[in-house]
């Protein structure tokens, strides 16, 4: 059985179209990449994809139940920016889904109940190579560790899904490529469901099983948000089990330029 | 030649340059009361430096022959008693108000357009009422104080919390956190640095109104004195005071911001403590 169906959705807003007909059937374990022009609405489709909208018509089914109407915590999301609490040190951050968890009232948890929360935690900082960093401040990081925080942070509560909007978008081409690098690791090893959107579409090849294309079929050039966009191409990819290419190899270690900048490597690779 | 915007006083420069104005008010004091007393030694409108000396000491260090209490600082303590209560009053209900208008869309809706009428109401205008309802004790002026600037605290957090960027919110919901959860564990610690930068700037406001109450009706209080002292001409009680007041808001604003500082670590620089 489909892990996400979607079907037939729409998304209007009053008169302008920006979804039409969308049907998808989504397998437990792909790893769906989403590509399309600006615009054309794969981020309003993810944003579907996790509550943060409903759609106008049509419906979708998650494990072939109606999707919750807020988002919660079967599925998981990174944002290109703002995804983690700046308040919080990179521990606090990824123990902060188990405190939601198990701490109704306070939100907070201590003694042992919280040394098994940063065990968990640990786990999760040793997987994205943040372990040294734990106590630091978000502020304190780079921008691509700020990303492998948000990452970490919503793997704690072992999503259905994970969402994932533009998520390297603002890095530097050497950090996005050890970024690739991990997100694939992480995918292989927890066997999880993954949407990337992506406006780069090298990127959407590189990564995922799946290459799913948003574009308008229809337009009519006197009112240009009549017809709404869908899925054009939708390609299995193969499954990209071997390392990236080589070129990538050197960047995977690159150092950012920031003064508190700890080493943004990763213990990846075969 | 370099331009002037980009020309920087050194270390030493700056010290002096800072204490340049306050220096200048005390000998251009100094001058000017010498000039008048040389004319006329009976002179109350700029009374001598010594003058001050002599009224503080008799204010501040010895008993009132009629009361037996030291007026100084059973005015210092009254005052500072008034102001205490109604900024902590008002701070809490701002902020409770504050991330209600911000965060749940029912409250904004109902309250919103109520705020802002209520923030343009002169406070002072509401005075005479406040002494009716509440009469003429504590209670007046204290909450002419919370009346004074919590509407102001209110739409500032609000605004604050409302600059959350979404993404935070839908995060906090994806890691399962309820409303209560997202409001004590999200929204709360990161408007904390911003609270305290609004209480800094109400402490003008709640220091105004606090002295027009105590002006009006009061038996003691740094504002009743200055007032009180004003029909006999007595200058040289009333300067020491407002120097005083002067001094005793800065100290609160100057511990307010270290305590900002302290406290938030992660909004100043972002660094680990530790």
């Amino acid at each position: 059985m489909s892990l996400i169906s979607v079907r037939n959705v729409w998304k209007e807003y009053g008169r302008d179209i920006v979804l039409e007909r969308i049907n998808l059937e989504v397998k437990h374990g792909e790893f769906c990449s989403i590509v399309g022009a600006s615009g054309c609405g794969k981020t309003t489709f993810l944003r579907m994809l996790l509550s943060q909208e409903t759609p106008s018509r049509g419906e979708i089914l998650l494990d072939g139940v109606r999707m919750d109407d807020e988002p919660n915590p079967d599925r998981g999301v990174v944002f290109q920016r703002y995804s983690v609490f700046q308040h919080l040190t990179v521990q606090d951050n990824v123990i902060l889904g188990l405190e939601f968890a198990q701490s109704a009232f306070l939100g907070r948890l201590f003694g042992a109940a919280r040394r098994r929360a940063i065990a968990q935690a640990e786990e999760m900082l040793e997987a994205v190579g943040l372990t040294r960093a734990r106590h630091a401040y978000p502020a304190s990081l780079s921008g691509g560790m700020q990303q492998r925080l948000a990452i970490a942070q919503a793997l704690i509560r072992r999503p259905k899904i994970l969402l994932l909007d533009e998520p390297f978008g603002a890095l530097d081409p050497g950090t996005r490529a050890s970024m690739h690098e991990l997100i694939r690791r992480l995918w292989r090893a927890t066997q999880m469901t993954i949407f990337l959107v992506t406006h780069d579409l090298s990127e959407g090849f590189q990564l995922g099983t799946r290459l799913l294309v948003f574009d308008k079929v229809r337009v009519d050039p006197d009112a240009p948000n009549a017809y709404g966009a869908t899925v054009t191409y939708d390609l299995a990819l193969e499954d990209r089990s071997l390392p990236p290419p080589l070129r990538n190899g050197h960047d995977a270690t690159a150092v950012e330029h920031r003064p508190n900048d700890l080493r943004d490597s990763i213990g990846g690779g075969p | 030649m370099r331009r002037l915007i980009n020309r920087r006083p050194g270390r030493t420069a700056s010290g002096s340059l800072t204490i340049a104005p306050f220096l200048l008010v005390v000998v251009a004091y100094t001058l000017a009361s010498a000039v008048r007393l040389a004319e006329n030694p009976n002179d109350k409108l700029l009374p001598a430096p010594s003058a001050f000396v002599d009224s503080m000491q008799r204010m501040a260090l010895e008993p009132d022959a009629r009361t037996g209490t030291y007026i100084f600082w059973n005015d210092t303590a009254a005052s500072l008693e008034r102001l205490a209560i109604g900024l902590t009053v008002g701070t809490g209900i701002g902020l409770v108000g504050g991330v209600a208008v911000g965060l749940i869309p029912y409250v904004t809706t109902t309250l919103r357009a109520a705020i802002s009428v209520i923030s343009v109401v002169p406070p002072l205008a509401l005075l005479p009422i406040l002494f009716i309802v509440f009469g003429l004790g504590e209670v007046g002026k204290i909450v002419l104080i919370v009346i004074g600037i919590t509407p102001f605290l209110i739409r500032d957090l609000a605004l604050r919390v409302g600059e959350i960027p979404f993404e935070q919110l839908i995060k906090a919901q994806t890691l399962g956190a309820s409303t209560w959860q997202i409001i004590t564990r999200v929204v709360l610690p990161q408007i904390m640095p911003r609270l305290v930068d609004a209480v800094r700037l109400s402490l003008g406001p709640a220091w105004l109104f606090l002295i027009a109450s105590e002006a009006i009706a009061a038996t003691d209080g740094l504002g009743y004195r200055i007032f009180l002292v004003r029909r006999y001409l007595a200058m040289d009680v009333i300067i020491p005071y407002v120097a005083w007041i002067t001094a005793l808001a800065y100290m609160m604003d100057s511990s307010l911001r270290m305590l900002s500082r302290k406290a938030f670590p992660w909004a100043v620089t972002g660094e680990a403590r530790s």
